[in-house]
């Protein structure tokens, strides 16, 4: 029997998450809060894979195109005065998009100095760009400067988050398993013979920071109407880093792996507060574990010198190509 | 005018520190082509040290805050860091020599995070106040330069210059005229031929990671004697503000980093008194990525053509 294609699939995805809405709704603020958390990261995890994944690029600044995101649409929804029931949605629905074109088009921005620059420069460039979005941000009057924005809409929900992440995985992986997306990889494999093939890796770099970016702009849109404040705290270089730690974790260019890595990264801190927060520990084990990036940073370490193809890519073929 | 001097002296008290900082960077990409990301912490980690140390060796040696106190820690932080940046080098960097350079940058960000939460961890996350190693104070300016006496210069500024451009002298005369420097330099010029003649590759990289970093740690140190507030995540703005100064001086070059982290001192001082501080580093980074885009040797660097 042939396997349903990927776009049969999302259809069944969107219809099993439409259906499981309501229940979600009965599971209590929390678990909702992490549900969301969940399909948030997915997005900016699934669309940063295709950067510094599949076409080999080490982007450090993918919270940046996420900020751009989540201020472009929130400032439009609080613009339209956040209407509630169908024009709610209608104008949720159109500042979302506007919020992930705007993103896109920064990622374009961000993405023609890649051009010139390769490795550890890209990725101090993109960091970068990350600041200076964020110090443009906190100079903006309009956009609640250092006091953030507040008093958005709750727009996001279980169903609105987890379509936006099953669109991200469906579009990255449609992209990337295409003839054309063929490219993003042989960019990563080796630019060189790349290019003496006739494929523009330029083109294919553009084209990656573009998608990558309009879904981290997605995914800042959801985060901002999930949480009704936004501040430029939150979308600094910590961000970026917990975002590339998932990538890297699941295995760059593995999409099932980078998946995994996303769900788990997202509720490992909850973990690992619920850990913390235990009496009956001695209080040096509870500083301990309070403090996850602890221990992303050891198992980055340990992972880059014994497992560098990722702790969840089980692929060896990837496992060759990320070498 | 009198305030764009006050803000000059400022700018080149404050790049006095990012030239120290700068010149690991430098040192390491010219030996190994990578960019040492948790080199910032190392700073850090030189600030700290004076924050232990510094305490008892007032109370052991009976001297009141003074040059000399000063002049006692300096060593100690520097030697502390300087095992630090080649413990990181042998644990991290070295098994993973030969390879892909993005596997090495991500260990390199792996460790940076490591020694930032691991400081939070070990030092408390909270902010502490750095021991009086000499008591700050504004210098008296001779009444016969006029106006110009109107000037704040205090003796912490006069002192951060002053062994800034003491260790840049030592580090020149190290990578000049020993045969150690002279096998860094072959090293930076051509691996291959510098191992054939001789040249010791794991015990210059290891001294190159020591050299550089016993600098951070003397940049720590002055940087919390200018401002005695210390805390485990000193070290990323510091580091990052370096950076772009080895970038904008020419990463390899030992002059050009000095020059760069001159410049971004006195251009953060400029846009601080004259802008505002939220464009501070918007506009660091802007300088950075216009360099990268116009002139990715730097200032004086010598560009090199990527060879197939």
């Amino acid at each position: 029997m042939k396997r349903p294609g990927p776009n049969l699939v999302f259809l069944f995805v969107l219809a099993g998450l439409a259906v499981l809405a309501p229940v979600a709704g009965w599971l209590g603020p929390y678990a909702l809060d992490i549900l969301v958390g969940i399909a948030i990261n997915l997005i900016l995890a699934v669309s940063l894979n295709l950067i510094n994944g599949y076409t080999g690029q080490f982007s450090l600044g993918h919270a940046g195109f996420m900020a751009v995101g989540a201020y472009a649409s929130a400032w439009l929804t609080l613009q339209a005065g956040t209407p509630s029931g169908v024009n709610g949605l209608v104008v949720f629905a159109s500042a979302l998009l506007a919020g992930s074109l705007c993103a896109g088009l920064v990622g374009l921005a961000v993405g023609v100095p890649s051009l010139r620059l390769r490795g550890d420069y890209l990725a101090i460039v993109t960091l970068g760009f990350n600041e200076i979005i964020k110090g443009a941000v906190q100079n903006a009057e309009p956009l609640g400067a250092q006091r953030g924005l507040t008093g958005i809409g709750q727009y996001t929900g279980f169903f609105s988050a987890f379509a936006g992440a099953a669109l991200a995985i469906l579009v990255v992986h449609n992209l990337v398993q295409s003839t054309y997306g063929r490219g993003f990889l042989a960019t990563h494999n080796d630019e060189i013979a790349a290019e003496s093939s006739g494929l523009d890796t330029t083109r294919y770099k553009i084209v990656a920071f573009a998608t990558g970016a309009f879904f981290a702009g997605l995914a800042g849109g959801l985060y901002a109407h999930f949480k009704q404040f936004i501040h430029p705290e939150a979308f600094g270089f910590m961000r970026s880093m917990d975002i590339v730690v998932m990538v890297i974790l699941g295995g760059m260019g593995s999409m099932v792996g980078v998946c995994c890595a996303a769900v788990l990264l997202t509720v490992l801190p909850e973990l690992l507060r619920a850990l913390a927060n235990l009496e009956s520990l001695p209080p040096a084990i509870r500083d301990f574990v309070s403090n996850r990036m602890i221990l992303y940073s050891v198992l980055l370490i340990i992972l880059m010198i014994t497992r560098p193809q990722g702790l969840l890519n089980f692929s060896s073929r990837r496992a060759q190509a990320s070498r | 005018m009198i305030e764009f001097l006050q803000q000059l002296i400022n700018g080149l008290a404050q790049g006095g520190i990012y030239a120290l900082i700068a010149l690991g960077y430098t040192m390491v990409y010219g030996v190994l082509r990578f960019i040492n990301f948790a080199h910032g912490d190392i700073f850090m980690l030189g600030a700290f040290a004076g924050f232990y140390v510094g305490p008892a060796v007032l109370r052991i040696t009976g001297l009141s805050p003074s040059f000399a106190a000063v002049l006692l820690v300096l060593p100690i932080a520097m030697l502390a860091c300087a095992l630090a940046g080649m413990a990181i080098e042998r644990l991290c960097y070295r098994p993973l020599r030969d390879r892909p350079r993005l596997t090495v940058l991500i260990t390199a960000i792996g460790v940076s995070l490591l020694l930032e939460n691991g400081g939070q961890f070990v030092f408390g996350a909270s902010p502490r106040s750095f021991p009086e190693l000499i008591t700050d104070r504004a210098l008296a300016l001779p009444a016969s330069l006029g106006s110009l006496a109107t000037l704040t210069i205090t003796l912490s500024q006069v002192l951060v210059l002053g062994v800034a451009l003491l260790l840049l002298g030592g580090l020149r005369q190290i990578v000049g005229k020993t045969r150690t420097g002279l096998a860094m330099r072959a090293l930076s010029l051509n691996p291959t031929a510098a191992q054939l003649m001789g040249v010791d590759l794991d015990r210059i990289i290891a001294l190159t990671f020591g050299l550089g970093s016993a600098l951070a740690g003397a940049a720590g140190i002055l940087a919390s004697i200018q401002q005695p507030s210390i805390d485990p995540l000193m070290g990323i703005a510091a580091g990052l503000k370096a950076f772009v100064a080895a970038v904008l001086g020419g990463i390899g070059s030992l002059t050009g980093a000095v020059v760069g982290g001159l410049l971004i001192g006195v251009l953060e001082a400029l846009v601080v008194g004259y802008l505002s501080p939220t464009y501070r580093d918007p506009i660091v980074f802007g300088v950075l990525i216009l360099i990268l885009l116009f002139r990715p040797a730097g200032l004086l660097g010598r560009f090199q053509p990527e060879k197939v």
